[in-house]
């Protein structure tokens, strides 16, 4: 053990960050937590004194066709949309870590892009596309679509991660020992970097699922579930019920992260 | 049989294909209604391309100034959102050892959380009659509730504080972790005090992470319509607002796509500044 501690450390000030970290992850919890205990709020009105608890709103919740509809109409969009971005954010990122050509380099910069364009400006520009050039009905193809897109970025640079932290010398191997580059790529790539896909696609499927400024402006009369929450809150004596979503909602998608979170940290 | 170079146009290809069709299509369909003058006729038809959409935004300076509010909301947000998560950065990285990934994933479930959901919570938190006036008339601490807590830009501003916080945390933490403990050794064989170690070692070490969070924060906020729309009401609106307002309630096409062309470079201009002072490279290893 060195004289000196190794970590800028004073007497006082340990306390007084823990303090600080503490009282953050408080406020920072704290919108949440009164979210929850609203959804349980026997009262229909969001206001203290609470007026005793109950599962009424969610059970509410799952009589409403609507909302189930609405819940049916996310899972559909973000298990489809996730599943191309998957695809070709992989594809993306073998192109550019496997190769070193030059024409690489505009992929990987257009498929990075959307992670900078603001969502307003995107929407608006899909927007555009649907209505004027294509002239189809927004719908819930259209919110899709303009997932994968927003989802493409995070696909490829978890996989990409993944692609760069194995070595290239088991590729070569394979090659060496008379693999065609395909057979490669399906027998050794694939399997090794399955587990970062997965984390991507599940990644891919939260963006989704979660993903309000686009679906306001692309979804047709078939609401996602942020949309079809956000078009109940003007009214006050369904906020309860909206609460009570909100917080299932709040529930699966954290599930959903922790889990690709864990794949990811696991390699 | 493909061989590696067919592969790798068979990788290419598609993806390009869907970016063009979906990504670029879309923003030069945009670019190209800029210049249309009016929405009476069809894209395909025939029209003049002009500038007077623009010529209208440049006369009309309420847009300009609302550019100019929204620009600066979003330097308050990545100021005080950068300010606030960098001690909670610095004791991730220097005073909680073994338990370092439970602290900081309890940090990071309050973003991992619905972006809508958190800021529908804090609606529900600054209502009249919402969480924190319903609280302060229940202890006594007033009589009234306080009306200016909800739907002005200082209810946004507040929002979009709490929603990046955690995330701002992340690249100052980086930082931090990548600094050689040996150097906080040599400072204090120096015999450099605390405070001085601080401010002459640690913090310089830590200006990347620092600048990363601020432009992290800083940029996506320029654009931001969701929360002005769930808690700025018509009076904290923002220049995303008025781009969302052009292609719903008041239908002009060209004058929201001149709108959204101008916030689009405005962003890529921010992102030029940015790449100046942050590798961006760096940030995704």
């Amino acid at each position: 053990m060195s004289v000196y501690t190794a970590r800028p450390r004073t007497v006082r000030a340990p306390s007084l960050l823990r303090g600080y970290y503490v009282g953050l992850i408080a406020l920072l919890y704290l919108p949440i937590g009164v979210l929850f205990l609203f959804s349980i709020n026997a009262n229909a009105t969001l206001s203290f004194p609470l007026q005793g608890l109950t599962l009424g709103w969610y059970e509410k919740l799952f009589e409403s066709e609507a909302v189930l509809r609405a819940a049916r109409n996310s899972l559909v969009v973000a298990a489809g949309s996730s599943f191309v971005a998957t695809a070709l954010g992989t594809m993306v990122a073998l192109a550019a870590t496997r190769y070193s050509s030059r024409s690489r380099g505009l992929l990987v910069a257009l498929a990075v892009l959307p992670l900078i364009v603001p969502f307003v400006v995107l929407a608006v520009a899909l927007f555009l596309l649907f209505e004027q050039a294509f002239d189809v009905d927004r719908s819930l193809w259209t919110v899709g679509a303009a997932h994968t897109i927003v989802a493409l970025p995070y696909v490829l640079l978890i996989v990409a991660a993944r692609l760069a932290g194995f070595n290239p010398h088991l590729e070569e191997a394979a090659m060496d020992l008379g693999a065609a580059y395909p057979t490669v790529l399906r027998r050794i790539t694939l399997p090794i970097i399955a587990p970062a896909m997965l984390a991507a696609w599940l990644t891919a499927f939260t963006v989704s699922f979660d993903e309000f400024a686009l679906a306001l402006f692309l979804a047709g009369t078939e609401p996602t579930f942020p949309v079809y929450l956000f078009s109940q809150l003007r009214f006050a004596n369904r906020l309860p019920i909206m609460i009570a979503l909100a917080v299932l909602l709040m529930i699966g998608t954290l599930t959903l992260v922790f889990i690709a979170e864990r794949i990811r940290r696991s390699e | 049989m493909l061989d590696r170079r067919t592969t790798y146009w068979a990788l290419y290809l598609p993806p390009l294909f869907w970016l063009g069709v979906f990504f670029l299509a879309p923003l030069a369909l945009m670019a190209a209604f800029s210049l249309r003058a009016d929405m009476s006729a069809n894209l395909l038809q025939d029209w003049t391309p002009t500038l007077k959409q623009y010529a209208d935004l440049f006369e009309a300076g309420t847009y300009w100034r609302l550019l100019a509010i929204s620009v600066l909301m979003a330097l308050i947000v990545a100021v005080i959102a950068t300010l606030l998560a960098y001690p909670v950065a610095y004791f991730l990285a220097f005073r909680v050892g073994v338990r370092a990934s439970f602290y900081l994933i309890l940090l990071l479930v309050p973003f991992w959380t619905s972006y809508l959901l958190r800021v529908m919570a804090w609606k529900i938190m600054l209502g009249s009659n919402g969480v924190i006036n319903s609280f302060l008339i229940y202890t006594g601490l007033t009589d009234e509730p306080l009306p200016a807590l909800l739907y002005n830009r200082t209810a946004v501003v507040i929002t979009l504080i709490y929603v990046w916080i955690p995330f701002a945390a992340l690249p100052i933490l980086a930082a931090l972790q990548r600094i050689d403990p040996a150097l906080f050794e040599a400072a204090a064989d120096l015999g450099a005090a605390p405070a001085r170690r601080f401010w002459r070692v640690t913090f310089p070490l830590s200006l990347p992470g620092v600048l990363a969070a601020f432009f992290l924060v800083f940029i996506p906020t320029v654009g931001e319509y969701v929360t002005p729309l769930l808690v700025g009401g018509s009076q904290g609106s923002m220049y995303g607002n008025i781009i969302q307002d052009f292609f719903s309630k008041a239908a002009n096409w060209p004058l929201g796509s001149a709108l959204s062309m101008i916030m689009l470079v405005v962003t890529m201009a921010l992102v030029l500044v940015a790449m100046r002072f942050v590798d961006l490279r760096r940030l995704i290893e």
